[in-house]
């Protein structure tokens, strides 16, 4: 895995996210209230949505433009909507946010 | 921990759904054990009729399948009756000597047939009306004998005789009273009612009593003799003169009980450790038979089966439809009328409609429909809202006739709908697709639906449509409670009357704090519930409150409307809709500079600058140099004005100034939903003052003040609120109005909506009679409006506020593919 240091935890609200440049668009890096962190591909699979935009609760995020609600943890939409938005892995190491991108077309179909 | 034992009595609907309630807010508590006389999962027992007449069949009835309780961990224990309740040792016995303990019992065992004292009805076809098996025995006894005799003229028999009919056989419904379901209609409605169902071939002998069933000698009933003594031959006698509580298990362990098992407002029955709900349980002398006040009791039961410890249930106002297709009545409420009612009545014998509604002190308590029950979800809502009608009351009897005002071509009542209908025009979503996603899914409540299907997730315009098909689909199970009673989201079993309230009175000053003390169930909420309590927050509290921006949606928190590509666009201010060449200079060169593809001028005369980047947005606002304009926000918007006396010949008042003047009043004003005025110089009213929130009508003596209009996805017109002599007193009394709405109403509420559910009233007291309480509204709005600024203007200047707009940038990106 290649991580990729991406800025420090600060530089994300807590229940906020940044977006940042991927080689196959922009990707959305979310910060739960727990310090967590997940990435996704900055699409909603409704609409293609800027998730980066949205509402962040527990570990969802509602999409700006239709309300769909994504699991962070999977990228997968919260039934009964059917979807998935490509998933990196992210993490944070001594305060800093940490990003591995991920090659499209494994967890998602 | 080791969990807790959860043992119900009973696998019908009102039972199962304390469970789902439950399940929803303490997943893991308990392990829960069922026992279910019947050999069949949960079923929606009202739709039996449908599954009789041959419009159903009963695998789309069943609501929740064997997987729903494997995949909770349920024990099912079907076939098996309970037959004893050691409460010493805490356990249950059934028939087959199987046992469970537990530490929570609910009793959940719902209602009996009542089976008429009368000699022969032991005889073999001889039947109640309760379950799948007397269902089968209709239909297979219809299949080989010809006559049947239904005992009772209320719901469950006119049904019962319908679908026997429908099956072929020769019906007759015996009934003791004067006219058919004398609990759910008045004389007229029950005649009418008769007469479509005699055109059906359904005999009737009313005031008529049932003297003995007869032997054919074989042991099985052939036919019925009368008090009077008419004979008639009958195959089959279906009992549906009413329903006793089954309480037979209780009693035998000594539980009290007095028709029914006595419970309280928790849903407890004398012994602390056993609840009881639905049909079996007799709470404040009623025991319900209908659906929607039985999910209520689930609803109770399940919050404090989950220790929550804080909901009552305190007896509900119920509804009644009929379900036999093609024959619409409605009931809701005290449709009969007592001492001190009023009425009001539509008859048209001929065409077949029958309305009646009953007002008592200019509240409507109680609906009978006939042949047109289009509106009955809309009374059933004013009667349990306990709204005011005073002011409708004229026009109170043609139903709530502007539904459905825009895209879906003025459709108001979904009985004549198409299944290939589009009722959602924002979704794209038909009337079929809604009925069969409310049959497949088992849903209740508009809410469900729309997020099974989509439909009224949008702008809600067909929500009341929505509704309607869904009464029309389910029937009194549908559950149409007013966002007024209505729990916020998921989160909360609170509504919005009561967390407004909690946080004044325990002056909440945090989401954390407020989550906390009202024991939100999410760590931090959901989309619904934060941007609702982050305005109820900092309206409150007001300098004390801080203002949250990662729980407000997207366009609150970027401060300009988030466009379909992810762009959004910008929409300066104009106070009173007047601008400069300078101005215009300044946004032609933004539009040139930053590419905009579109400029284009809104609806509140201002100008609009389309598909600008996140990024730009704050450098676009420093280039413009002009205040915010409010566009996104749940805020004052515009206040539109005409030329007035200035220029105009006709104007009376300076209608500009006094709109620039009031803008400038209004200045960050954040408030429940979009607030917009206008303001027209003379009668003519050129600013369309009369579908604003606020609407101000020049003429030569003063200024005419209008209050809720709404030009949206229902036209709404302002309602004369005062006339006033001076721009001053304007000012001071639409300050005053817009402070008691910020306080008063719940969030996503508009200024009409706010005003249908307080009532005209309440605010002409509180603003125009009270002048002490004027001025106090209107320093409370200064106060607030003191902490407020520029948005636009504070993230030029914050650089920590403008990070919100940056990207990150990191050069690497390219190369760290895994």
């Amino acid at each position: 895995m290649n991580w990729l240091d991406i800025c420090a935890l600060e530089e994300i609200n807590v229940l906020g996210s940044r977006i940042i440049g991927g080689p196959k668009g922009d990707i959305a890096i979310f910060r739960t209230s727990d310090d967590e962190v997940f990435a996704l591909d900055d699409r909603c699979p409704h609409k293609g949505g800027p998730l980066s935009q949205g509402l962040i609760y527990g570990k969802r995020v509602a999409c700006p433009l239709h309300n769909w609600q994504i699991e962070l943890e999977s990228g997968v939409a919260v039934a009964p909507d059917v979807g998935c938005a490509h998933k990196h892995e992210a993490k944070v190491e001594n305060g800093r946010v940490l990003l591995a991108l991920k090659v499209a077309a494994t967890e998602c179909a | 921990m080791k969990k807790l034992k959860l043992v119900m009595i009973g696998n019908g609907m009102a039972g199962v759904r304390t469970l789902e309630e439950l399940l929803k807010l303490a997943p893991d508590l308990y392990d829960i054990t069922v026992f279910g006389a019947e050999p069949h999962p949960n079923y929606n027992r009202i739709l039996l009729s449908p599954v009789l007449a041959g419009e159903q069949t009963f695998e789309e009835i069943v609501l929740n399948d064997l997987n729903w309780y494997a995949e909770n961990n349920i024990q099912l224990m079907l076939n098996r009756k309970v037959v004893d309740i050691n409460r010493k040792k805490r356990v249950v016995i059934a028939d087959d000597g199987s046992t469970a303990e537990y530490d929570r019992l609910l009793i959940a065992t719902g209602s009996n047939p009542f089976i008429l004292p009368i000699p022969g009805n032991k005889l073999q076809g001889v039947i109640g009306y309760r379950d799948v098996a007397d269902t089968q025995t209709m239909i297979d006894t219809a299949k080989t004998h010809s006559h049947a005799v239904v005992i009772g003229g209320g719901l469950l028999g006119l049904e019962a005789a319908n679908g026997l009919k429908l099956r072929g056989m020769d019906v007759t419904v015996v009934h003791l009273a004067d006219w058919l379901l004398e609990r759910q209609l008045d004389r007229t409605a029950g005649k009418l009612l008769q007469s479509a169902l005699e055109d059906r071939g359904i005999h009737f002998r009313l005031n008529e009593q049932t003297e003995e069933l007869m032997d054919n000698g074989e042991g099985r009933v052939c036919a019925v003799q009368f008090k009077g003594g008419d004979v008639i031959p009958a195959d089959l006698v279906v009992m549906a003169a009413g329903i006793r509580p089954n309480t037979e298990l209780a009693e035998k362990a000594g539980i009290p009980c007095n028709r029914g098992i006595l419970v309280n407002d928790t849903m407890q029955t004398y012994d602390p450790r056993v609840y009881s709900i639905g049909e079996c349980a007799n709470h404040r002398g009623i025991a319900y038979g209908l659906v929607a006040p039985l999910f209520e009791q689930a609803k109770v039961c399940a919050n404090h089966l989950a220790q929550l410890g804080f909901a009552r249930y305190q007896g509900s106002v119920t509804s009644t439809k009929l379900k036999v297709t093609g024959i619409d009545l409605f009931s809701a409420g005290d449709f009969m009328g007592s001492d001190g009612t009023e009425t009001i009545t539509l008859s048209d014998p001929i065409g077949g409609v029958y309305k009646k509604l009953v007002v008592k002190d200019d509240i409507l308590v109680g609906a009978c429909l006939y042949g047109d029950t289009a509106d009955g979800g809309w009374y059933f809502r004013q009667v349990k809202e306990n709204a005011n009608i005073s002011e409708i009351r004229d026009h109170l009897m043609f139903g709530e006739n502007a539904l459905g005002d825009v895209g879906h071509q003025g459709q108001s009542s979904t009985a004549n709908m198409p299944d290939s209908m589009e009722v959602c025009g924002c979704n794209g979503v038909c009337k079929g697709t809604i009925v069969k996603a409310i049959q497949e899914n088992g849903l209740f409540s508009v809410d469900e639906v729309k997020k099974h299907t989509k439909a009224a997730s949008s702008c809600g315009s067909c929500a009341g449509l929505v509704e309607q098909i869904l009464i029309s689909t389910v029937g009194g199970a549908a559950d149409v409670k007013p966002k007024s009673e209505k729990a916020i989201c998921g989160c909360s079993e609170m509504n919005h009357g009561q967390i407004r309230a909690a946080i004044r009175e325990r002056h909440l000053t945090s989401m954390t704090d407020t989550m906390a003390a009202l024991s939100w169930s999410t760590p931090n909420g959901c989309a619904t519930c934060r941007p609702a309590l982050n305005y109820y927050l900092i309206s409150t509290w007001p300098g004390e409150a801080k203002d949250d921006p990662q729980s407000r949606l997207i366009n609150e928190r970027a401060h300009a409307n988030i466009q379909k590509d992810g762009t959004y666009s910008v929409v300066p201010r104009m106070w009173g809709g007047v601008t400069n060449p300078s101005e215009l200079r300044r946004i032609a060169d933004v539009a040139d500079k930053y590419n905009v593809p579109m400029v284009k001028v809104t609806g509140g005369q201002r100008i609009d600058l389309l598909g600008i980047k996140k990024e730009d947005l704050p450098a676009v606002w420093k280039e413009l140099d002009m205040a915010s304009g409010h566009a996104y926000g749940k805020s004052i918007r515009t206040v539109k004005t005409c030329v007035g006396s200035e220029f105009c010949r006709f104007g009376t008042q300076n209608s500009t100034q006094l709109g620039i003047e009031l803008e400038h009043d209004l200045f960050n004003m954040w408030s429940p939903h979009k607030v917009k005025l206008a303001v027209s110089g003379c009668p003519r009213n050129c600013a369309e003052a009369g579908i604003k929130d606020v609407g101000i009508i020049g003429v030569d003596s003063g200024f005419e003040m209008y209050i809720g209009g709404n030009g949206g996805i229902k036209t709404e017109v302002a309602e004369f609120f005062v006339k006033v002599k001076t721009a001053e007193e304007v000012r001071e009394y639409n300050g005053a109005f817009l402070q008691l709405y910020r306080e008063e109403a719940f969030y996503l509420e508009r200024t009409v909506h706010y005003m249908q559910r307080v009532g005209m009233e309440h605010i002409k007291k509180a603003v125009l009679e009270d002048a002490d309480n004027r001025k106090a509204l209107n320093a409370r709005l200064q106060f607030a409006l003191s902490f407020e600024q520029d948005p636009w203007k504070e993230r030029i200047e914050t650089p920590q506020l403008k990070k919100e707009f940056d990207r990150i940038s990191v050069v690497q990106v390219e190369e760290a593919t895994v």
